[in-house]
């Protein structure tokens, strides 16, 4: 029997200087890279449960609280880790920031998933050193900051992403959970835009605060309900997504 | 050993599976089992485990779609102790989770590996789809599609990549088919058909060792693997 093993595939070529690469934005962003993301609602599926995601404008509503918490605060680590802030500091920080204990292991396990699709990707030190130094998965979005910055990504695109991801994942589960019309789904996704662009602005311009003043400088907006209802959803017997 | 093809064992190395572990030993085997919603894909990797788990080190991943009821069957029977059996939650989309995004299950997989030492042998069950779902080959060494008499004696005919492709096809609760008018010869001959030279066995699992031929498949598959 013959196990000729393959060849290690090619590295991703070096980016273009002057943080000019685009492609590489829309590769990592795209909600079918593979990291996991597919399994998880976003808290959509407990909001569902609790009747207050029950159609397009409520879910809306839903994704303005995600952009302004969450997703804020994801945000400025993913930003803090593309702009070179300590990724364990930033790991510790993710962790002071996450109340729920289960939102906690939920986002280490879609950091650790992120970090097997971003090092076969992107494959570089900063990735390697932070897998070594957190086998068991550091938090998301200090994978995804550092995966950006070796992709080429300005600490401002980490930031998009990481808002993005925030309200594309309840979305997506909002489409599955209560069969909402998949165009006015669309249509809510394209009204958040603009205070998507918002966020990243306010998460990328604390990243570079964070720089001089330390991780405390970063975003730490938390949603108590979103908290609460992760806890409760992580107990469910029977649930579609695993958070 | 029989051979079931002429072609030589296929290499499935990917990136983000090494074939071999640190100390260059070969990793376990890992068998894919799909195939419609109670099929009995469950009750194989059952009986596998029970008829392997005192020659082999086994262990085993369900991804239910929404519970966690096979891990849960599979721990109540306790065909293997409760270390050995991992759950992955699929998010509604059982085919995605062994397919397009593995890292869930690969990490199953590993950390089965981790917790309770070297294995021979992984089984990783999908969460029961229709008949498109197969497995990446960055999952899974060889996949295993099983389908019933119960279905329908058209399904074979109906081809689709799980009956046309996976490395065993699996018609399973042949005790039914008298039942069900289903006729085993014309599944024999659309199976035939649709996979050429690619092997499908019928089993019951109902009847005494009704497991034997898959069991006796993959040990062979095993040999290959290691040899
Ligand atoms: N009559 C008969 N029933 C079977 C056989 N194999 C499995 N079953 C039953 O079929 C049902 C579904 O089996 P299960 O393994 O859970 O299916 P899965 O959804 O594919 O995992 C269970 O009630 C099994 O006991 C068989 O060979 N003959
Ligand atoms: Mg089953």
């Amino acid at each position: 029997m013959s196990t000729h093993p393959a060849p290690p595939p090619p590295p991703a070529p070096a980016p273009a200087p002057g943080g000019a690469a685009r492609a590489a934005l829309l590769v990592l962003a795209d909600g079918r890279f593979p990291a996991g993301g597919h399994a998880h609602s976003g808290g959509a599926e407990a909001a569902v449960r609790a009747g207050g995601v029950h159609d397009p404008d409520s879910l809306e509503h839903f994704c303005r609280g995600r952009l302004r918490t969450a997703g804020l605060t994801a945000a400025g680590l993913a930003a803090a880790a593309t702009a070179g802030l300590d990724p364990l500091v930033l790991d510790e920080a993710a962790d002071a920031r996450t109340a729920s204990p289960a939102l906690r292991a939920t986002s280490r396990k879609l950091g650790r998933q992120l970090m097997r699709a971003a090092r076969a990707a992107w494959p570089g030190p900063a990735l390697d050193a932070l897998a070594a130094a957190r086998p068991r998965g550091a938090h998301q979005p200090v994978v995804l900051g550092l995966a950006a910055g070796t992709a080429g990504l300005p600490p401002h695109d980490a930031a998009h992403i990481a808002l993005y991801e925030s309200v594309t994942g309840p979305a997506t589960a909002a489409v599955r959970l209560l069969s909402l019309d998949p165009f006015a789904v669309a249509a809510v996704l394209a009204r958040l835009t603009p205070d998507l662009d918002r966020a990243a602005e306010a998460a990328a311009t604390a990243a570079r605060a964070a720089l001089h003043d330390g991780v405390d400088a970063l975003p730490a907006a938390s949603a108590p309900l979103l908290d609460l209802a992760a806890e409760r959803h992580a107990r469910w017997k029977v649930r579609l997504f695993a958070s | 050993m029989h051979r079931d093809h002429d072609e030589e064992y296929p290499v499935r190395h990917a990136y983000s599976t090494p074939t071999t572990r640190a100390d260059g030993t070969r990793r376990a085997l890992r068998v894919g089992l799909g195939g419609p919603v109670g099929s009995g894909k469950t009750a194989t990797v059952a009986a596998l485990c029970r008829s392997l788990r005192d020659r082999l080190s086994i262990a085993v991943v369900t991804n239910d779609i929404y519970t966690t009821e096979d891990a849960e069957f599979l721990l109540r029977n306790a065909v293997l102790p409760p270390e050995r059996i991992a759950a992955v939650e699929t998010g509604a989309c059982p085919h995605t989770a062994i397919r397009d995004d593995i890292s869930a299950n690969l990490e199953a997989v590993e950390d089965l590996e981790d917790e309770v030492g070297p294995l021979d042998l992984v089984l990783v069950e999908s969460g029961g789809d229709n008949l498109t779902a197969t497995f990446s080959k960055a999952l899974v060494d060889a996949q295993v599609f099983v389908i019933d008499v119960a279905g329908g004696d058209k399904i074979p005919r109906k081809g689709g990549p799980g009956v046309t492709t996976a490395d065993l096809l699996v018609v399973n609760k042949t005790d039914l088919a008298p039942l069900v008018g289903a006729d085993l010869e014309v599944m024999a001959r659309d199976a035939k058909a649709q996979r050429g030279d690619l092997p499908t066995l019928f089993t019951a699992l109902t009847a005494p060792d009704g497991i034997a031929p898959v069991r006796e498949w993959v040990l062979a598959r095993l040999d290959a693997w290691r040899a």
